[in-house]
């Protein structure tokens, strides 16, 4: 116990410190998830609200909110891994006593560590403009909102992180990472909240796992009515699902791992 | 000028081969192209099928506009990916040493030395739904109208190499904005919708700040015949001074590459 602890507090602090020098990418990367305003700025121009038994105000809190989940749920470990494993650096790696994953998911956190400021400017901006005029729910339901986010983010991230297993079996599997992105895109509720699906594809939706990484924390961070239990048990069952997965995915694929490289 | 095209000549026949041994990407990148059309189509569905247009566009209209982004985001993975996406790693590992001890513009060296197949079949989507879109729309453009669509197609290709090239050469004051140009990817959807659809703050930075009305929204307006003179002289004059602006700043970083120490 104490030793894991020690050893979560060093990985932090070295990835932390070393998110430190990537700030100007970050600061980019914050501006790299605006894809909810731009949807924002569009429902609201078409005037749509009406048609979604959500005010003008709740949309717009809403799509904040998915900003926000957006941003402390970014994933990227397939490209970090796929570029380990081609260059030969997961080597050492293995023969630390040591997940190799662990060290991404403390970089991913510590990502989002230096991340805050960015995001926090971002949404007094979009405040100020005019989107906080509604004001915004209290402390209790934005924490719970907050506590939710970061394990869409753990969920995200064990999703991305099986599906990052295929780079023991092809040198270019980064590429899978782009077919996923296309229903997380169009079925989390990134483009429009999912009222507006008609009943068919949004019973699709909410068969995926994707609408719990960013429809499910935002409806909470937002303040709007919300199943918490069954998003929660939902969540939890993905994670039962893809987690063995994951652990069975990276034995296999370990034996077949070559070490290329130096 | 038959050094550069014997240059180009060699250069994509290499690229071509190396890529080639990659066939199950060309299933990866048209499922992508795919499942990116059909849910943008999807999403436009979501503002027309209640009765809402976008800025005044029709259905048919607003899918010319999609096919323009399609066609463009089909060239950004043909040549601005490989290429562009390429050169923050030249600078990081100094490999950039050799492009500058070339015998050729290491300008036209970093962007043109590599060419992927797989943005292809996003090339032929596009121009595919733009002339279906076009026709449905009433449109039956003459030879001028067809030939004033391709230039301003041309003058999209160039702005959007400029961007790119902007941000990429950036790289060399900043060696770690690694993947910058994602962001730009991610920013650039806002081109998916006509440009008219947005409230009036952002659609003027959306035309003089970050050109979207120049990559989408303009020629789509010429194939549908409807596109002011004002506008085509615009848009050359945005390439033009795009283009001059990627190349004086490309001379102008080049004096503080420092190289990467060994």
């Amino acid at each position: 116990m104490k030793r894991s602890l020690r050893l979560a507090r060093v990985l932090l602090s070295v990835q932390y410190a070393y998110m430190l020098e990537y700030r100007a990418e970050i600061a980019l990367w914050a501006l790299s998830g605006l894809l909810p305003l731009i949807m924002l700025a569009l429902w609201s121009g078409a005037g749509a609200a009406a048609d979604l038994s959500l005010s003008p105000a709740e949309l717009r809190r809403y799509f904040l909110a998915a900003f926000v989940v957006r941003q402390f749920t970014v994933v990227w470990v397939i490209h970090i891994f796929e570029e380990d494993a081609l260059q030969g650096r997961l080597s050492p790696y293995l023969l630390q006593p040591l997940h190799p994953f662990w060290r991404y998911l403390a970089a991913h956190i510590a990502e989002q560590a230096t991340r805050v400021p960015f995001v926090l400017a971002i949404v007094l901006a979009v405040w100020l403009l005019g989107a906080g005029a509604s004001g915004w729910p209290p402390p209790s339901t934005w924490l719970l909102g907050l506590l939710v986010t970061s394990l869409a983010f753990l969920l995200r991230f064990l999703l991305q992180s099986v599906i990052t297993m295929a780079c023991f079996w092809s040198e270019r599997a980064a590429a899978l990472e782009r077919l996923l992105l296309i229903p997380y895109l169009f079925l989390s509720g990134l483009v429009a909240p999912l009222e507006a699906f008609p009943p068919g594809l949004r019973r699709l939706a909410l068969a995926t796992p994707f609408p719990s990484m960013i429809d499910f924390p935002a409806r909470l961070l937002s303040g709007g009515e919300v199943d918490l239990l069954g998003g929660l048990f939902t969540m939890a069952a993905w994670t039962a699902l893809l987690l063995p997965l994951f652990l069975l995915l990276w034995r296999a694929g370990l034996r077949r791992y070559a070490a290329m490289g130096a | 000028m038959g050094r550069y095209l014997r240059s180009l000549g060699a250069f994509w026949s290499s690229s071509l081969a190396m890529e080639l041994e990659y066939p199950l990407n060309a299933l990866i990148e048209l499922l992508s192209v795919l499942g990116n059309l059909a849910g943008s189509v999807v999403v436009l569905a979501l503002f027309y099928g209640r009765g809402h247009d976008l800025g005044g566009w029709s259905w048919d209209e607003a899918l010319v506009v999609l096919g323009v982004y399609t066609l463009l985001d089909g060239f950004t993975s043909t040549l601005l990916q490989p290429n562009l996406g390429a050169i923050v790693n030249h600078v990081r590992t100094g490999s950039l040493d050799f492009v500058l001890l070339k015998p050729i513009d290491s300008q036209f060296w970093l962007s043109a030395r590599s060419f992927s197949p797989w943005g292809l079949p996003g090339v032929l989507a596009g121009l595919a739904l733009i002339w279906l879109a076009a026709r449905r729309a009433g449109a039956s453009p003459s030879l001028p109208t067809l030939l004033g669509t391709g230039l301003l197609l041309v003058c999209s290709a160039l702005i959007l190499y400029s961007l790119w090239f902007v941000l990429a050469a950036t790289s060399i004051w900043f060696v770690k904005v690694w993947n910058a140009t994602e962001v730009l990817r991610s920013t650039l959807v806002a081109g998916r919708f006509p440009v008219s659809a947005y409230p009036p703050a952002l659609r003027t930075l959306f035309t003089l700040v970050l050109p979207v009305a120049f990559l989408t929204t303009v020629p789509a307006e010429a194939i549908l015949g409807r596109t002011t003179l004002p506008w085509v002289l615009a848009s050359l004059g945005m390439a033009l001074l795009s283009l001059a602006l990627s190349r004086a700043l490309w001379r102008y970083a080049l004096r503080y590459y420092t190289s990467a120490s060994s």
